[in-house]
């Protein structure tokens, strides 16, 4: 906490945020914030902007939020142009107004892609994400009783390499950061994690198959190798996952090209 | 885009490797060229390829950047680029430009129909590449595609390997750096014989 002869600093700040009902166009709306303590997160400076409309009478902005403590990845806002602000590595409830200046002009706007609609305002749609896992972000074991936890031996580097990938929060700034609003390092980062398994080795190529398939579907750009994902990305996901997305999807698709019917071919011998 | 890109980079190295020939003298490149035509298997062999590969980037690149600026939606109001470098974001208008200038090079020093003065030049490929390069817009317009080339192989090379799968944040700085070098290789050994031509140093 950031403090002078005892007593907290405070920020005065100038707020453009976007504001947008569901399908009409939106626009930036101009507030002036007084008195925004230094620690306070940015997303408690949005509560004080919003009770600050209430008392005035007018309409607050909606944002998602839920965890506070960066681990949940429903906040989602992009400041001065950043997904989740301008501290690498930390998402939007982590970051604290001691990073910013007193008199400051805040640009505050939604994730900017075709596949994340807005709801409204700050809040967008991230369900294409969830059709993304439906499509193939699990492995398919017997439910029931828990099964023992030593019976699939996963080597270390594995594990620490499938850690690194589920590590991903599924926040959305890969895409809103990404010039092309690629979800490639989304979709890496889960199907690595799987992937490289035991546990994922049953459904692996299908998987892979599915989730890009999904990922296409939905609307995403490709990847064309910016690596801005990767500077934006809270939980700081390399762009290696995408390369060995690459590379699964290749092998699956050699795969299923030369996959055997089980039968002879008609006319041959 | 990666596997038609490699096969037009591999292209460029070589095409570059010949030319340097020029420095060699009259004879060197002269039966260069020669012994080319004389292998019409190989020439047309490789023709084709260029031509196929070239369709193929053309139309991936084409298809690429329309999905992805439809994808982005406008982007954000506020530009707050991290990492990315001028030369992947510039990559349709480097691509546009190469080709543009890989027509007017077909049409200059393989069909012989445009900046030549109507003089025929036969076998001398020597004395038609000092001709076309004695005329200053020209020879600048060969230099400055080529810085794009330059431009455009410095992202391209190195991303052959991502697409690939055969990459990660230990090789992605070596990556980078072979790519750079590659691409500088190639554009400034491009670049040396319009050069010479215009200091005199090549007659």
């Amino acid at each position: 906490m950031v403090q002078e002869n005892g007593k907290e600093q405070t920020l005065a700040l100038k707020l453009r945020v976007w504001r947008q009902r569901r399908g009409q166009p939106g626009a930036f709306e101009e507030h002036a914030l007084a008195a925004v303590p230094t620690s306070a997160s940015f997303l408690e400076m949005m509560d004080m902007l919003n009770e600050q409309l209430i008392k005035e009478g007018k309409d607050t902005f909606a944002f998602d939020h839920d965890c506070r403590e960066g681990i949940c990845g429903m906040c989602s806002m992009t400041i001065n142009g950043m997904p989740h602000g301008p501290i690498p590595g930390v998402t939007t409830c982590q970051l604290h107004m001691r990073n910013f200046r007193d008199g400051e002009t805040i640009t505050v706007e939604p994730w900017r892609a075709r596949a994340f609609p807005v709801l409204k305002d700050l809040a967008v749609d991230r369900s294409a994400f969830d059709k993304v896992i439906q499509s193939g972000g699990f492995i398919t074991v017997r439910t029931g009783s828990a099964p023992e936890a030593n019976n699939i031996p996963v080597p270390k580097p594995i594990a620490d390499e499938a850690m690194d990938a589920a590590e991903c929060i599924g926040c959305g700034a890969c895409v809103a950061s990404c010039k092309n609003g690629s979800a490639m390092l989304f979709v890496g980062a889960k199907i690595n994690h799987l992937n490289i398994l035991p546990q994922g080795q049953a459904e692996r190529d299908r998987r892979t198959l599915a989730m890009v398939k999904t990922m296409d579907e939905a609307g995403f750009g490709n990847c064309t190798n910016y690596g801005e994902c990767q500077a934006h990305c809270p939980k700081s996901i390399t762009l290696d996952v995408i390369a060995k997305l690459n590379r699964d999807y290749l092998r699956a698709r050699v795969k299923e090209f030369f996959s055997s019917t089980g039968k002879p071919s008609k006319g041959g011998d | 885009m990666a596997l038609s890109g490699l096969v037009l980079a591999g292209f460029v190295l070589g095409h570059m490797s010949g030319n340097l020939l020029m420095f060699k003298g009259p004879e060197a490149i002269n039966a260069y060229a020669a012994w080319l035509h004389a292998n019409k298997g190989l020439l047309w062999g490789a023709r084709i390829v260029l031509v196929v590969s070239t369709l193929a980037h053309l139309w991936t690149g084409i298809q690429l950047t329309l999905e992805n600026r439809a994808s982005r939606d406008g982007g954000p109001a506020v530009d707050a680029t991290r990492r990315a470098t001028l030369s992947s974001r510039t990559m349709p208008y480097s691509g546009v430009v190469i080709l543009a200038f890989a027509v007017f090079h077909l049409l200059h020093y393989t069909f012989r129909t445009v900046a030549l003065g109507g003089v025929e030049f036969g076998d001398n490929v020597h004395g038609m590449l000092i001709a076309g390069f004695s005329s200053k817009p020209v020879a600048v317009f060969y230099i400055v595609s080529m810085i794009l080339l330059c431009l455009h192989l410095s992202h391209g090379v190195s991303s052959v390997f991502q697409t690939l799968g055969l990459r990660n944040e230990r090789w992605r700085a070596r990556l980078d750096c072979l790519a750079q070098l590659y691409a500088w290789v190639v554009a400034l050994g491009f670049i040396s014989i319009p050069l010479a031509v215009l200091l005199g140093l090549l007659k």
